[in-house]
């Protein structure tokens, strides 16, 4: 297997944080159709071990760029950039976070049709803050990769706490 | 309901001789086989003209029974009849208790490990139960198509875990299949219809058997079928309306008392005809009269609908979280899938929930074996008018063990599959040579909250201080949704040997010990069927190499290379004219050897152009 190519390669797509879904939902699927294990059922072991590989590198791939999260942290790891489990954050930054969670606990703790409603404006205002994070990373990525690592972190916070809603949700659905 | 058409024959060494292919629905209540008969996919009758084998074996003095004869004597020899066996795959007796069913069996005494039934033939696993079912279905099949199955898609729901499916593929191993996938029963329903009818978009398939339910939503784009989410519970079905109709009958009764195995199995066979009636007609009487239990009187379709709206309401809710992990509102398409769907509750809670009218054009009972030997007769090569792609997706995540019995996710549910993923573990002691990892799966974060699946224990790992090993361990799980594992120490790249401990599945002794008890295996029999596999195997691998080289050749190997690989095809195919398998084993996998390279290097080019022809065609369409 060509190790080489990286995800973006595979794919042939350009090394950018911008990336068109719909091309690579496509691509992947015509790429699935060369190399799925389905298409190798009677082929001797040796091609059956090369279509499992590819098949596992590219839903890797897709899997990687196809979220926003993912394909920055992947950019940054292409720049041999490596995320760390504990970075320094802006003390403003993480005074809001500290504001955000205890908003949506209290939004945990309303009666279950106001908390709805509360939670849905919060979502909102959560998935504002994830784009404009987005347009930060992609807007630093080429030129200060330091910047765009930051926004990275920024992003796997808000990220959590976008998770956090949604269980939050889950629960008051009753799913 | 349009007949699928086949166009040309495959490309078998014969041109006029197409492989026979099979799907297996394996399902709770009724399995069925289908097949391509007369260029249409068909489900296979019996003698008798029926086409649903009830999925029930009794096993007597004389041996096993299996279907409507085995399903007739459950009330009078209800310790020998085994029923709803699915339920059992790959379960430990502690599952069953979680059921909520009043199995009338004896179960045997096991270390853990999945249940055994004590019969007159002595302690049954589910798994041999599954695979007489499974002969019985090939009995039919090979007679319906006139000759030995070359390749079958045995059908699993959704949700199944890997010790279940793990369980499937076993049984169908102790009847010697060649099991060329295991598929989604929400999928191959999607395939039914997809390639029938042409639908396109999200679709949402609705299954609705005897024991299980499954939701699962997949988007269709030219011919490439993807799952989306999948979602379910391994635990309701149809069953469990007859269940909630026989309490209601012991309570109109005021019967007090504690059923006996007849009696339940009665009022259980009563509730469902009153099920099924109701299916047609507003209201039903009933009679029953076993042993001390007495009553008479009529139930309302108002009243069943009231006894089952909460069981339709957990199905409901599953849809609800499956569109949300899709990240969709609304569907297409929504198709109705198993048998419980006839009744007219279920069909109303689901075109309320999708705001759309199901389809039910293909008999719900049948659509899913008509889609798995679709599937099967197109993964064996029998040439189809449309081109088809199965994307599936892992139905549970999997996880760790760690410290405190918490898990660890590697793989979450609704993951593409295929997928790896790689963990890297180290040594807590100086020279710590082996490790235990413990594979759980589930979505909750206690170990004890999930299911367990396996313990790989690593051994052969180098004498390093503690923490300097670096063990690398990769998870892959293959495109039926089956886990493996491998791991090797990263500084010194020595593997380390895996042994899999299954929590509920059977080791490779077992299904050995089993293979040689069962009397289908003479000797005789072994020796010709390992003959002819190394005879297959080494023509797969000259087929492979000659139309390989043929294609591609010029513009990927130097004639050094190609002369090489031609004069190992001329070297296997002297080996096989003998009738040592050893020796055609051996050459098949030096060719396989030489031919690795070339084989990669074809994959490679493949997958680069593999957007040139699109391209192409996407700029004719420009014009």
């Amino acid at each position: 297997m060509d190790f080489n190519q990286n995800y973006f390669e595979i794919f042939q797509l350009p090394v950018s944080f911008e990336l068109d879904e719909d091309q690579l939902a496509a691509r992947h699927r015509q790429l699935q159709s060369t190399v799925h294990p389905d298409k190798f059922v009677g082929a001797p072991d040796h091609e059956k071990r090369l279509s499992l590989q590819w098949a596992t590198q590219i839903n890797s791939a897709y899997d990687t760029l196809r979220a926003p999260l993912p394909r920055a942290i992947y950019l940054l790891a292409l720049k041999d950039v490596n995320i760390e489990d504990n970075p320094q954050l802006d003390p403003m930054f993480l005074m809001k976070q500290i504001e955000l969670r205890e908003q949506l606990e209290d939004i945990g703790e309303q009666a279950e049709s106001a908390a709805l409603t509360s939670l849905d404006a919060f979502k909102a205002d959560v998935d504002a803050r994830m784009a404009g994070l987005q347009l930060e990373f992609a807007a630093h990525y080429e030129a200060d990769a330091g910047a765009a690592e930051q926004a990275v972190y920024k992003l796997q916070f808000i990220n959590k706490l976008r998770q956090a809603a949604d269980h939050l949700e889950e629960k008051l659905l009753d799913y | 309901m349009a007949l699928l058409q086949i166009t040309e024959p495959g490309q078998a060494q014969d041109p006029h001789q197409r492989k026979r292919a099979a799907g297996i629905d394996l399902g709770t209540t009724n399995s069925l086989i289908a097949g391509v008969r007369g260029g249409v996919t068909q489900t296979l009758a019996d003698h008798d003209g029926s086409h649903l084998l009830p999925s029930v074996v009794r096993y007597t003095d004389a041996g096993a029974v299996v279907g409507l004869d085995a399903m007739n004597a459950a009330q009078e020899d209800p310790l020998n009849t085994i029923i709803s066996v699915k339920r059992m795959m790959g379960r430990g007796i502690e599952d069953l208790k979680g059921l909520g069913a009043q199995l009338p069996y004896e179960f045997a005494e096991t270390d853990g490990g999945m249940v055994r039934l004590q019969t007159v033939a002595g302690a049954v696993s589910p798994v041999a139960v599954s695979a007489e079912i499974l002969k019985n279905l090939v009995q039919r099949g090979t007679e319906s198509l006139a000759g030995e199955l070359d390749g079958v898609v045995i059908t699993v729901p959704a949700y199944f875990d890997d010790a279940q499916r793990q369980a499937t593929r076993d049984a169908a191993r102790l009847v010697g299949l060649n099991v060329l996938r295991l598929l989604n029963e929400p999928t191959a329903a999607a395939v039914a219809y997809g390639l029938d009818s042409g639908i396109e978009g999200m679709i949402a398939v609705y299954d609705l058997g005897g024991g299980t339910f499954d939701i699962s939503l997949l988007r269709l784009n030219k011919g490439v079928f993807e799952v989306i989410a999948t979602g379910g519970d391994s635990a309701l079905g149809g069953d469990d309306f007859d269940r909630r109709i026989a309490e209601w009958l012991v309570e109109q009764a005021g019967y007090k008392g504690d059923l006996s195995p007849t009696q339940l199995r009665t009022l259980l066979s009563q509730a469902r005809a009153l099920k099924e009636t109701l299916s047609d007609q507003e209201r039903a009487t009933v009679q029953v009269a076993v042993d001390d239990f007495e009553f008479s009187g009529e139930l309302t379709r108002d009243t069943l609908n009231s006894l089952i709206a909460e069981l339709i309401d957990q199905s409901i809710k599953a849809c609800r979280r499956a569109l949300r992990d899709a990240g969709e509102t609304s569907v297409a398409n929504v198709v109705l899938v198993g048998g419980s769907t006839r009744v007219p509750a279920v069909r109303d809670a689901v075109a309320a929930f999708f705001g759309i009218t199901p389809l039910s054009d293909i008999d719900p009972d049948r659509v899913v074996a008509i889609g798995a030997a679709i599937q099967a007769n197109i993964l064996i090569g029998n040439k189809w008018e449309d081109e088809m792609l199965l994307l599936d997706v892992l139905p549970l995540s999997l996880g760790l063990e760690t410290v405190g019995g918490l898990v660890e996710k590697i793989i979450g549910r609704n993951t593409a599959i295929p997928v790896a993923r790689a963990r890297e573990f180290t040594t807590y002691k100086d020279g710590q040579s082996a490790m235990l990892i413990h594979v759980v799966q589930g979505e909750r974060e206690l170990v004890s909250d999930c299911r367990s699946l396996a313990r790989f224990e690593l051994r052969g790992i180098p004498p390093m201080v503690a923490g300097a090993a670096r063990i690398e361990v990769l998870f892959q799980v293959d495109a039926d949704g089956l886990l493996s594992v491998s791991a090797a120490e990263a500084t010194t790249g020595v593997k380390a040997s895996i042994e899999v401990l299954p929590s509920y599945g059977l080791n490779e002794h077992e299904i050995t010990d089993m293979l040689k008890a069962s009397i289908d295996h003479a000797r005789s029999d072994i020796d010709l069927r390992i003959l002819t596999e190394a005879r297959v195997d080494a023509g797969r691998v000259v087929d492979a190499l000659e139309s390989a080289l043929a294609v591609d050749s010029k513009r990927l190997l130097s004639d050094a290379d190609i002369k090489m690989l031609q004069q190992g095809v001329v070297t296997l195919q002297e080996i096989v004219k003998g009738t040592d398998p050893a020796a055609i084993n051996e050459g098949v996998e030096m060719l396989g050897k030489a031919s690795e390279d070339f084989a990669a290097l074809r994959m490679d080019a493949a997958v680069r152009e593999a957007f040139t022809g699109q391209q192409v065609k996407a700029l004719e369409e420009d014009f």
